[in-house]
């Protein structure tokens, strides 16, 4: 009797998901599709497809954003966030996620969303200062008293010192850390190729671990106790102090690169989910000093001048920065280090 | 003779003390670590971290990823075995090959097979977008990469007891003028069930640990796409270690309840 | 015969639609179109992404660790099966209901539990550090992360062989003074035999694409520690597709291959099931 029983329970399992299964997962579709017609009256969702080391900023701006919109319109706005790898955020969109708004670490990395035609020609020049309302830069972070006196990038290439960066193959913010190294080389050896790429070599040889992305190595470095030194993100840096305040310290090089992380409006997504003017506001409002002063208390560089001139006593505004056209643009960069055989590889050819 | 129980014994002792080391260092220790390092902070940031909003819904997207990638994968186990195991018919090795290959296939590679058919390079996108689906980066996506990682689970459990049982009761039966469905339930059914069970438990307990393949399709749209383990992921991304271990924990406490679920029955129904 | 029982037992047509409409939905057509993406690159081009030097390096790596991990899970399996089947002890359901374990967990958390354990700070990456032996970013930390997400393949492979194994034979050949270790080469093993190779098949193939518990514990050295999955996704990063499916296609060719032979096995395993069956 009881196997009766339990035979036609399970008969009728079967029988439901054949006849259930499919259009559930119709159900399940429209439910989360359902966000086609996002511009109801009085509530409005957007996506924000971001990076990394930007969840901070991002918690705390979204808050900020909605109580802006809301003054401003009477309109309750909804922000989803997603955070990853930058490049693979990127490939993310161009393949069909559907973000109102792209806040990635590189040009490049928008660019890639532009190539797949969601993003019109031109995005650099919609918003102010090259559409990048941050910028970063890269510091190294040691462990207390700096056991190994690490001041500069040619103290990196000394025996024994042990490195933690992320691979610049797969990791967006490690490709800053690379050009970074590559400008002091180059200012070392007044632009001798030869050498600099030795130098780049000896730095690489001292990398003990090469994680996948740029969370991945802080975590090898501070959780795991790997290294001597990790070469990071300003912001990241100073999170890490943040936690554990006994514990690390921030140098900060003679010479490094100026990160200009950027943001653009996805054309296609806000066209067919009509929430152009939202969006818009979104990234214009990453410009007024209240956000301003946001990216400025999570250790990012504020692109107004003003006020951050404000964090002097948090940055070392005296480092000397390059930018990514001394390196011809991302494009020539790309190709020139990172793209298959490039430099990169060859650090590493037996 | 004594001596030869001895040496048994002693061989006995010696085997069950290299298992339980072995998996007291694979599977306990790891286990361990994971709730010592949830439990690290209090029982009440534990508490906080595993009823916050998002781990909630995430947890809830996990338990309908799971409980369709069952149902479709039982209903698929069934009908293939019932083909694959009663009926001779060419291209059978082919067939179960191609049942199995899920199990094999990178998840990454799994992820993105569907991202190349359904995403927007696809040439069915478009046709897609017009009856207003979205696959890539949804629910549906997160469900049939569930479904793909899992795919053999249950049938590959079945195949094997049925292709034992031979085919001769399920031909009297027929011949005695039963029908298919019949034939199924009163002779077929009783043999398989504590197989089925099985494979049930192991799609489970899978499906609700997938990581790879649903990485690559969900997006991390926080909230809207995020599974539990894809939750684990992003909070440890936040460096809030204590929260990512406790909604770990979450899980291997769902499998173990899941697993001891199975215990419970089996031993139940070879009792009887 | 067989024209025979096709027709008298019902459903065949109606089971074979449908196992061929959702293996077609899940598997066949995904699949596919990897193939077909591939395809628009020459052969030559294929040739020249899968040749590269750290391509090759990655396939050296991933498949030197998945075959040590197989391995050492292929013996461990067979133990574990001996004892869960031969020999009663206290837990011993316990330990049974926890082969399944590394299936459930996700490997993230796999990855991250294990590297926590294995590295210089952890509880056994302290103790083997004390011999000058690193677990945790090194090949031997990829196969301690491989043989865990590969356990319950073996076990449950050889499990229901030697639960229906006849003692009769161990008996006789006890009794005519075998050693038990002759009679464990002589008559239990080519019994389980091809249950092994089939667990060692199936764990090997999961090994050789696991991604999630690696890319944690592995270090991602190019030509020391990086995995194949790995290259996968660096290409995807750069947003390679071509190169990415192309690297894909010949993993998955591989896996295909893997299977085709343990099937094979299989179809002798089954046969043994259902002697013992009778």
């Amino acid at each position: 009797m009881k196997k009766r029983i339990l035979s036609i329970i399970l008969l009728a399992g079967i029988l439901t998901t054949t006849a259930f299964g499919f259009t559930g997962c119709n159900n399940s579709e429209s439910g989360s599709s359902g966000n086609g017609s996002a511009g109801s009256a009085d509530k409005v969702t957007i996506t924000n497809v971001s990076y990394d080391p930007t969840r901070e900023l991002y918690a705390a701006y979204n808050e900020a954003f909605k109580t802006h919109w809301k003054e401003k319109t009477g309109q309750d706005v909804e922000i989803t966030q997603s955070h990853g790898g930058s490049g693979k955020q990127a490939l993310e969109v161009a393949n069909g996620l559907e973000a109102d708004v792209v806040t990635l670490a590189l040009e490049g990395d928008v660019d890639a969303v532009q190539d797949a035609g969601l993003i019109q020609d031109g995005w650099v020049d919609e918003f102010d200062k090259d559409s990048a309302p941050y910028t970063s830069t890269i510091v190294f972070l040691v462990r207390k008293g700096n056991p190994k006196n690490i001041k500069d990038w040619d103290d990196l290439v000394k025996d024994g010192v042990g490195i933690i960066t992320p691979n610049p193959k797969t990791s967006g913010g490690a490709r800053w850390n690379y050009l970074a190294a590559w400008a002091y080389a180059d200012k070392l050896y007044n632009g001798d190729e030869a050498k600099i790429q030795e130098f780049i070599k000896k730095l690489f040889q001292n990398v003990l671990v090469l994680d996948s992305g740029a969370r991945g190595a802080t975590t090898t470095f501070v959780e795991n106790g790997q290294g001597d030194v990790l070469i990071a993100w300003e912001n990241e840096a100073f999170l890490s102090i943040k936690d554990y305040p006994d514990d690390y310290e921030i140098i900060t090089p003679s010479i490094s690169i100026l990160a200009q992380p950027s943001v653009a409006i996805v054309d296609e997504v806000v066209d067919k989910r009509g929430t152009r003017e939202v969006a818009t506001e979104y990234l214009n409002y990453l410009y007024s000093d209240e956000a301003q002063k946001i990216a400025g208390d999570n250790y990012y560089r504020p692109s107004n001048e003003k006020i951050l001139k404000e964090y002097s006593d948090v940055f070392n505004l005296d480092i000397n920065l390059v930018t990514i056209d001394d390196f011809g643009g991302w494009d020539e960069a790309q190709e020139k280090h990172f793209a298959d055989g490039a430099i990169f590889d060859q650090i590493y050819e037996k | 003779m004594q001596k030869n129980k001895k040496s048994s014994t002693a061989v006995k002792w010696l085997l069950i003390s290299v298992c339980l080391v072995f998996v007291f260092f694979m599977l306990i220790l790891p286990l361990i670590t994971v709730i010592t390092e949830a439990l690290r902070s209090g029982w009440e940031t534990y508490q906080k971290a595993i009823t916050d909003e998002y781990t909630l819904k995430a947890a809830g997207l996990t338990i309908e990823a799971t409980v369709f990638a069952v149902l479709i994968n039982t209903v698929f186990g069934v009908f293939a075995s019932w083909a694959i195991s009663k009926f001779h018919f060419k291209g059978k090795k082919l067939l179960t090959t191609l049942i199995d290959i899920p199990v094999t296939v990178s998840p990454i590679i799994a992820g993105l097979i569907f991202l190349l058919t359904f995403g927007r390079q696809s040439p069915i996108y478009p046709w897609l977008q017009d009856l207003g689906l979205q696959v890539v980066f949804a629910i549906p996506g997160i469900i049939l990469a569930t479904v793909f990682v899992t795919f053999p689970f249950i049938s590959r459990e079945l195949i094997p007891v049925m292709e034992a049982q031979g085919t001769e009761e399920e031909e009297a039966a027929a011949l005695m003028g039963a029908g298919g469905f019949a034939i199924f339930r009163k002779v077929t059914f009783p043999h398989i069930k504590w197989a089925l069970l099985y494979g049930i438990v192991l799609c489970t307990a899978r499906a609700m640990g997938e990581f790879g393949a649903v990485s690559v399709i969900s997006g991390h749209l926080r909230g809207k796409t995020n599974t539990l383990p894809l939750h684990v992921e992003i909070l440890f991304n936040e460096f809030q270690y204590v929260p990512a271990f406790a909604v770990s924990s979450l899980l291997v406490i769902m499998a173990l309840i899941v697993l001891i679920i199975r215990s419970v029955v089996e031993y139940r129904g070879k009792k009887t | 015969m067989n024209k025979a029982k096709k027709k008298v037992i019902p459903g065949f047509g109606l089971s074979m639609g449908v196992t061929l409409a959702i293996l077609s939905l899940i598997v066949v057509i995904p699949l596919a179109s990897l193939v077909l993406f591939t395809a628009q690159m020459d052969f030559s081009e294929i040739i020249e992404v899968i040749t590269r030097k750290r391509v090759l390096a990655s396939f050296y790596v991933s498949f030197i660790t998945a075959v040590i991990a197989s391995l050492i899970n292929a013996v461990m399996g067979v133990i574990l099966a001996w004892v869960l089947v031969r020999y009663d002890f206290p837990f011993k359901r316990l330990l049974d209901g926890m082969i399944e374990l590394p299936f459930a967990l996700p490997t993230a958390v796999a990855g991250i539990a294990l590297i926590a354990l294995t590295a210089d700070t952890g509880a056994i990456g302290s103790f083997f550090g004390q011999f000058g032996i690193k677990i945790a970013y090194t090949r031997i930390g990829i196969t301690v992360a491989l043989i865990f997400i590969g356990i319950p393949f073996v076990v449950r492979s050889v499990q229901p062989v030697l639960e229906k194994l006849d003692y009769s034979y161990e008996e006789a050949a006890g009794v005519l003074g075998a050693s038990k270790v002759k009679i464990f080469w002589k008559i239990i093993f080519p019994e389980i035999r091809p249950a092994v190779f089939t667990g060692f098949g199936l764990a090997f193939g999961r090994c050789i694409g696991e991604y999630g518990s690696v890319v944690f514990i592995a270090g991602n050295m190019p030509y020391e520690t990086e995995i194949t999955p790995l290259i996968i996704m660096s290409e995807l990063q750069e947003y390679d597709y071509t190169s990415a499916t192309a690297i894909a296609l010949v993993m998955l060719l591989f896996s295909f291959a893997v299977l085709f032979a343990v099937n094979m096995i299989q179809a002798r395993s089954t046969k043994i099931l259902k002697g013992g069956n009778k």
